[in-house]
């Protein structure tokens, strides 16, 4: 018995001949936050919105617990939407935005009065049932979407960047609350966005996208301390990303110099990506680390201080508690756990990106 | 003094404009039939008006031929415009071109081309001729007046409806429809005056005996001065410039409004 919700199968999609999905290929189980990640263009939200049933893919087939549901509309989905830029009905209440999907399921007047009475609870936003949709804020509606489309007791509640268009602060407070909201319906999420943070902080899995390719499917953790290409590396978080060559089983050889890892199984002499995180670079004195730099920039940050560090012709990006003047003359250490090693990539595909460092 | 001149200009344009409706109002409250005298303030010929049958005839075809063919107008225009918007780019394009020609295209030529496509297939001319003449008019004010509305109107609150289990149609009725009224409104107020205004359109393509206001004015001066006429004008006048003061402020109105209470 699979415990898959939602299989996408070999999916295909171009707008105007331009391919935008080439064969995906997902699995979605029950009550899981997944999130697609990637660059704007990189095909997610095409893939949310086949999900939705507002695109039909080229090829390919959508199964629901294992039903094929390719050709369905929208409207006979069991799956409910929160837009990107929230699409609440301007000429209704609260109350009669939230109750739009109970009324057309024909439910008694008693339940819908009570759904939603328990959804703007669930929402934070209670006695704004006769409000109108314009006299909330950017957070607020985009709230009453989310109750609007979660009293439909949805198999799945698919969301299109929809702490887009809010600020930093507000955005963070509606991702803890997209967290309780998804503990305590215990529904499944498929969220879309852009922010690699969104990301690492909500989903079980994520799912970083590139030009109609899934780049890599994995937990946070997997996905930030070991990305399988450049692009994943470059895309979730600051990284140095270098040239290297796999000298042996756990031995790498960086800008000249070797370096002891952990990785294996690469054979002998064989080039490769090499992914640090400026937070695993560690700064010593001239001489006692693997190389030696100069401090060409130094800001502030914050909880950090983010450096450059010039060394072996490769400009380190480094972040430190500790400041060094620019011009300071410094060593360069990286744990062997922190050097994390990837395949070079075998086509021009998964070469996404260009490698600006 | 360069206000100065600007508002003098102003002045001799307006004047240009409506001075000859203003003689024509005045005569039309002269108690005497002459134009060259005035003989008192009356409302004789206004009066007149509602005692002859054949001139609250044309009062009636006039409104009832508006009313229908606007109506009607309205909800083909409609239709249309949600036929356009699934068309591609270069379909759009095409159509809305195709659109403006009838708009463009005198008056006169329309008429005539109607009133021989009706000759041609045998349709006798009557007050049924006029209704669809006035409504193959209209349908492009509407299209053009409602069409901005759905381009602007937004995709995601449609998807938002289908996505909460309504049909598309229903979908429609209950989100789209409600955004994009001020369009259907001024399109319906729009063709309305021009149904009641149209002169040539109607004059080629109505038959014997029917008439509206204006066809009515016209075969009554041709036989001699009837200041009731200038009373009929002046009706005519004044109903036209109300609906285009309703056309063009409602809508203003209405989207003054929304920008205010977006802030």
């Amino acid at each position: 018995m699979s415990d898959h919700l939602i299989d996408l199968v070999d999916i295909s999609k171009s707008f105007d001949g331009q391919l935008v999905l080439d064969e995906m290929n997902l699995y979605i189980r029950e009550n899981e936050f997944v999130t697609l990640l990637g660059p704007s263009g990189c095909g997610k939200t095409t893939t949310l919105r086949i999900i939705g049933g507002f695109e039909t893919p080229d090829t390919g087939k959508v199964l629901f617990n294992g039903a094929d549901i390719t050709g369905l509309p929208a409207y006979k989905r069991q799956l409910n939407t929160v837009f990107q830029r929230y699409a609440l009905f301007p000429h209704l209440t609260i109350a009669e935005n939230i109750a739009f999907g109970l009324k057309i399921k024909k439910k008694s007047r008693d339940y819908i009065r009570d759904k939603i009475k328990y959804s703007l609870k669930l929402v934070n936003l209670e006695g704004y049932e006769d409000r109108m949709p314009d006299s909330l804020s950017g957070g607020q509606q985009q709230r009453i979407a989310i109750a609007r489309a979660i009293v439909n007791e949805p198999k799945v509640l698919l969301l299109d960047e929809p702490l887009g268009a809010l600020d930093l602060k507000l955005r963070q407070e509606m991702q803890y609350e997209l967290i309780r909201l998804k503990n305590e319906i215990g529904i499944t999420f498929i969220y879309v966005t852009h922010d690699q943070e969104e990301a690492l902080t909500m989903s079980d899995t994520i799912v970083v996208m590139n030009q109609g390719y899934i780049q890599q499917i994995g937990t946070p953790e997997a996905i930030y301390n070991e990305p399988e290409n450049a692009f994943v590396a470059d895309f979730i978080g600051d990284s140095n990303i270098l040239d290297g060559i796999m000298i042996q089983d756990r031995l790498v050889e960086i800008l000249g110099t070797r370096m002891a890892c952990v990785d294996a199984g690469f054979g002998l002499n064989k080039p490769v990506d090499v992914v640090i995180r400026p937070e695993d670079v560690e700064l010593t004195g001239p001489g006692e680390g693997a190389m030696d730099g100069v401090v060409t920039s130094v800001i502030f940050k914050g909880v950090h201080y983010e450096m450059e560090v010039e060394a072996n012709g490769f400009e380190w990006l480094v972040q430190s508690t500790h400041m060094h003047e620019v011009g300071a003359h410094v060593g360069l250490r990286v744990e062997p756990d922190n050097i994390q090693i990837m395949n070079k990539p075998e086509s021009e595909d998964e070469k996404a990106v260009e490698l600006d460092v | 003094m360069k206000k100065a001149f600007s508002k003098v200009y102003l002045l001799l344009v307006f004047l240009f404009l409506y001075v000859p409706i203003v003689i024509m109002m005045a005569l039309s409250f002269n108690a005497s039939k002459s134009r060259a005298v005035w003989a008192g303030f009356s409302t004789k010929w206004y009066e007149e008006l509602w005692r002859s049958a054949s001139i609250m005839d044309a009062v009636k075809n006039t409104f009832t031929i508006a009313l229908i063919s606007s109506a009607a107008a309205t909800v083909l225009g409609v239709l249309a415009c949600i036929g356009i918007m699934a068309m591609s780019r270069r379909g759009k394009t095409v159509t809305m071109a195709v659109n403006n020609i009838p708009l463009l295209n005198a008056d006169i030529v329309t008429g005539l081309s109607l009133m021989l496509t009706y000759v041609f297939f045998g349709i006798s001319l009557g007050y049924g001729t006029i209704v669809f003449a006035h409504i193959t008019f209209n349908v492009p004010y509407v299209i053009l007046s409602v069409m901005p509305r759905l381009k602007n109107s937004s995709r995601s609150t449609y998807e938002a409806a289908m996505d909460l289990g309504a049909s598309p149609v229903r979908a429609f009725f209950a989100v789209v429809m409600p955004e994009i009224m001020p369009g259907i409104v001024s399109g319906f107020l729009l063709s309305f005056s021009m149904s009641i205004d149209d002169f040539i359109i109607t004059y080629f393509t109505k038959g014997a005996g029917v008439n509206t206001i204006s066809t009515m004015i016209y075969t009554q001066v041709r036989r001699g001065i009837v200041p009731s006429m200038y009373a009929l004008s002046t009706i005519l006048f004044v109903l036209v410039m109300v609906l285009l003061l309703i056309t063009n402020f409602a809508p203003a109105a209405k989207s003054r409004d929304d920008s205010k209470k977006g802030k």
